[in-house]
């Protein structure tokens, strides 16, 4: 049993609807009470689609479960595919039918409709909402591709001469973070390069797509917490090799390029000499100088958090702090990606624990998702959202990719947007008594959002906020250990009066170094002297 | 392969009609009234009683409402009401992992470990309430007991509850109908020697709940609570002398809850508009004696206030066709507000259940031949919207995009749940809720239709 307060991921057979919903000509009849409806709203309210997810469920009640619940699942099946008219379905049971064990798959495999009926086992306990979708994928692949699978041993055809190389785009779904505009970038990348896309799947695919996912040359697996089963699979299968480099960043963009370039047999290179994006030069800028060795904290699916560190640590010369991820399935690779920036990773989906973490590192930026909004709020910091689980603002009206060039640009906005400006930050260092600088204001330009709070209280509030509720948490997570401030040394009044000189957004930092410092210098009492020693020693 | 019969505690959630009589009412009106009552079942489009928590959590401001449940119940709160606006709420979920299941753990050590960690975290807690759920329903996880244990360890500083929020047992509201219920046998019990006491059941704003406390004692009823109170300490007394007005249509439970401990139920439409509210405050002001003239002089201005805020949308709704799809149980009372004091037609009002005996007096103000669909089949009830092609619908979210994109005009149900809408001097925000679609269509350009693109 676990306390949750939000969760990264849903159950299982959300991952499944994100797969169906994003399809076109599928179907899902889902074993479920009346409760699990909210799902639809996911995809009606937050994505704003314009039709329900094609979904029926069988809302069974507390009267139903002494009668026969599995009849009432075959004539859900029955009517809905009366009713829609699917090429293909997926039966499913939601966490409350997988306890009454009815059998979806054999109750409507007994039914002999005319059309693949796909039977998944989510395990509702154990598993969460991406292995749910990547799971759905792959059955979903292997029966309708399955049957166009070429002899076992068989070797790929040679591609016809003068005939551009082909690829799938496996991932995308609904609900996806930017999929929308990822799969629009990609599909316009690969064609200048040179090659065409054959079919995007599981998003705007039929089942009669699905089933000639063989066709192509090579696979693309744009998210592997969805389709790394179903290309390995297809792998196996069709022989097809795979491309597995996400392209997000400019560094990552052009090592997909060259990637896909190697598989298909072309040249990349007047594609990488004609193609770029601006986030190379305005990163380059002087005025990006302020940007140097800024503490991030990076947490979100692992696609995401591996990539946007990378990008952060090196093209916008920030330094990450920490790295980590609620994909437990992808550990091993964000493990090695934490290792590259020299931090330990945190492979964890309990909130309350990423929450603790980001407090104890004290970053000056977090990258995160809906959730870490909250907890950078909480702490004062700045933060933009970079991975699911979304939110309806993740789904903006304009054009505004992750991936590519165009997401490379988008980046560097994106995470340089909630910083202060640097001649700004400056100016705030300087003259912190100017009446109009006052502590705890948000950038200038983001001036809506300051003046919501309480300006003359900010300061302390803010601080206190945060310090109260990392002490909180240092609580609840029982190692009091690692917040040296209960223990340690007294400030003097003025060295305290000092320390409030410091910017709001840095002096948790300088009160926990001068602490530390302190403490391994067994100082008990903190004067000034002590906290420029402090300075001194641990640099910026 | 079979299913598990349902648990005993199952029984008396559906409200049964056979169970209605066991309901008191001083001025029992014939439950028949002129509407046309159909019901239907097959695949229903509701939330489950969970969703209660959304509100309940910010009502009793000392209390914390722990799901245990699965990944699907923690996921359904947090995304249902879309209510990542708060950065601590003060619910949670304990979520059943399969070592719960498969019994490596002990469920009731399990519990008591996360209830811990939780009072630990927020030792500002006064009330905590384990709200079951389908899967907590199924495994038959004995909550109540869990509660008393838990209680017994806690108390004095914190007090422990169990309702169930279940989907298989509870549609919607109802959560807050288990909830009320789960906090009556606690509250402290007065003798027939208290004076009469007036106490007002279901959650109110707390605005609106001040302009009732305003006019109560105006009328010069001396001894008023309300239930539930925004802290835990401050839960009312009940007695023989209680006599209470449901606020709310849902509290079936909660009101066979209360009148085990003696209290009685005054009979009365509810407070939704000009006329739902007088006659509402009428009930309370003929049980307690208040002269008419007094209850005049009290009324009269708000209920002026009222009428006209709401004549400032009649132009704008009347005549319009409006069709309920099942929801919130407030269905009936907002079709009765629309019909008289807006002028609309009611084209198909659905409920998710009927509580014919408290809906007796707004069964018997809708016009003659209304037509009331209990229960839902989504399909079956969007053929009859599409069909009938009425000039609104109110619906749950996960339908409210959809039709709109078919051109029709939506309102979403939970709004009105989320909305002060109780009150003389919430009549005009009411009718404004529904007026809004009609105002949007009108300010945006014609061109938007046909350019629309998702």
């Amino acid at each position: 049993m676990q306390l949750t307060v939000w969760t990264y991921e849903g159950p299982p057979h959300v991952g499944a609807m994100r797969i169906a919903t994003g399809m076109k000509g599928m179907h899902y009849v889902l074993h479920a009470p009346q409760g699990d409806t909210y799902a639809d709203l996911l995809f009606t309210m937050i994505e704003r689609r314009d039709q329900r997810p094609p979904v029926t469920y069988t809302t069974f009640q507390a009267r139903d479960l002494g009668g026969d619940t599995a009849e009432l699942f075959q004539s859900a099946v029955r009517d809905a595919y009366e009713r829609f008219r699917p090429q293909a379905m997926i039966v499913g049971a939601s966490c409350t039918a997988e306890l009454i064990q009815d059998d979806p798959g054999g109750l409507s495999s007994a039914l002999n409709l005319p059309i693949p009926v796909i039977p998944l086992e989510l395990p509702s306990y154990q598993k969460k909402e991406n292995w749910g979708a990547a799971e759905t994928f792959y059955r979903i692949v292997r029966v309708l591709a399955g049957p166009s699978a070429p002899a076992p041993g068989a070797s790929r055809p040679e591609r016809a001469a003068g005939a551009r190389p082909s690829c799938n785009l496996l991932g995308p779904t609904a609900l996806g973070f930017r999929h929308r505009d990822d799969v629009t970038e990609i599909t316009r990348l690969l064609d200048r390069l040179g090659v065409t896309v054959n079919v995007v799947a599981p998003m705007g695919a039929s089942p009669a797509d699905i089933a000639r996912l063989g066709e192509a040359d090579f696979n693309i697996v744009l998210y592997p917490e969805i389709a790394l089963p179903a290309a390995n699979w297809l792998q196996k299968t069709f022989g097809q090799p795979l491309v597995k480099t996400t392209p997000i960043g400019v560094g990552a963009t052009r090592a997909f390029v060259t990637e896909v370039a190697r598989i298909a047999g072309i040249d990349a290179a007047p594609f990488l000499a004609e193609e770029s994006s601006r986030l190379p030069w305005y990163s380059r800028s002087v005025d990006s100088t302020y940007l140097t060795n800024k503490r991030v904290f990076v947490f979100g699916d692992a696609t995401h958090a591996i990539a946007i560190a990378d990008l952060a640590a090196n093209e916008l010369g920030l330094k990450v702090v920490g790295l980590g991820t609620y994909s437990r399935e992808f550990a091993r690779e964000v493990r090695e990606a934490a290792a590259r920036h020299g931090v330990e990773a945190l492979i964890s989906d309990d909130y309350l624990e990423v929450e603790a973490k980001i407090a104890e590192q004290h970053p000056e930026l977090v990258l995160g998702t809906q959730m870490e909004r909250h907890i950078a709020k909480r702490l004062g910091v700045p933060c933009a959202v970079i991975s699911a689980p979304v939110h309806v603002q993740d789904f903006p009206a304009r054009y505004s990719p992750q991936m590519g060039f165009e997401g490379a640009n988008v980046l560097f906005d994106t995470l340089v947007h909630p910083l202060m400006m640097g001649l700004e930050e400056h100016l705030l260092h300087m003259f912190k008594g100017d009446f109009e600088f006052k502590d705890g204001i948000a950038p200038s330009h983001l001036r809506g959002e300051g003046s919501r709070q309480p300006e003359p209280q900010a300061e302390t509030q803010v601080e206190r906020q945060a310090e109260s509720a990392e002490a909180a948490i240092v609580v609840a997570n029982d190692h009091p250990a690692k917040l040296s401030a209960a223990t340690v040394a007294t400030w003097t009044q003025d060295a305290e009066k000092e320390l409030r000189k410091i910017p709001f957004f840095v002096r948790g930092k300088a009160r926990r170094n001068t602490e530390l410092f302190a403490n391994e210098n067994h100082v008990a009492v903190i004067t000034v002297e002590t906290l420029y020693d402090a300075k001194a020693h641990f640099g910026r | 392969m079979n299913a598990v019969p349902p648990p005993a505690t199952l029984k008396s959630a559906m409200p049964a009609d056979s169970q209605l009589d066991v309901l008191s009412c001083t001025t029992a009106a014939p439950a028949a009234g002129p509407a046309i009552i159909q019901s239907e079942r097959g695949q229903r489009a509701v939330f489950c009683g969970l969703t209660g928590i959304v509100w309940l959590h910010r009502k009793i401001q000392d209390a914390f409402f722990l799901v245990v449940g699965s990944r699907t119940c923690a996921h359904l709160i947090q995304s249902a009401a879309g209510v990542m606006i708060f950065a601590e709420p003060r619910f949670a979920t304990a979520i059943i992992d399969e070592r719960d299941l498969a019994g490596i753990a002990d469920i009731n050590d399990e519990l008591d470990r996360v209830v811990n960690r939780l009072i630990e975290r927020r030792p500002d807690l006064k009330l905590l309430f384990l709200v079951g759920s389908c899967p907590s329903e199924v495994i038959k996880i004995d909550l109540s007991r869990a509660a008393l244990r838990l209680s017994r360890d806690l108390m004095p500083n914190v007090r422990v509850l169990a309702y169930s929020g279940s989907g298989i047992e509870t549609t919607f509201t109802q959560g807050e109908d288990a909830c009320l219920a789960s906090l009556v046998p606690g509250l402290a019990a007065e003798t027939a020697a208290a004076p009469k006491s007036l106490m007002v059941v279901g959650a109110l704003a707390d605005a609106v709940e001040d302009q009732f406390r305003r006019l109560f004692a105006d009328m010069g009823i001396a001894h008023v609570s309300f239930l539930p109170a925004r802290h835990a300490a401050d839960m009312p007394s009940i007695g023989p002398n209680t006599r209470y007005l449901l606020a709310q249509p849902f509290l079936t439970d909660t009101a066979r809850a209360l009148e085990e401990r003696g209290a009685v139920r005054l009979c009365a439409p509810f407070p939704l508009g000009a006329e739902g509210t007088t006659e509402w405050l009428a009930a309370a002001a003929a049980e307690f004696g208040v002269a008419p003239d007094r209850f005049e002089a009290v009324t009269d201005a708000p209920r002026q206030r009222a009428e006209r805020s709401v004549a400032r949308y009649h132009e704008r709704l009347s005549t319009k066709r409006i069709f309920f799809f099942p929801d919130s149980q407030l269905e009936v009372p907002m079709a009765r507000f629309l019909s008289r004091e807006l002028g609309m037609q009611l084209v198909e009002v659905g409920t998710p259940y009927l509580h014919r005996q408290h809906l007796a007096g707004e069964l018997a103000m809708l016009p003659s031949s209304t037509l009331i669909v209990e229960g839902q089949d989504v399909d079956q009830q969007l053929d009859r919207c599409r069909a009938a092609k009425p000039d609104l619908v109110v619906c749950g979210l996960g339908l409210a995009n959809p039709l709109e994109a078919e051109g029709i005009a939506t309102k979403w149900s939970i709004e009105l749940v989320f909305t002060p809408v109780q009150g003389y001097e919430q009549a005009g925000d009411l009718a404004e809720l529904f007026a809004r679609p009609f105002v949007r269509k009108q300010l945006l350009s014609p061109m938007l239709e046909d350019a629309s693109c998702s």
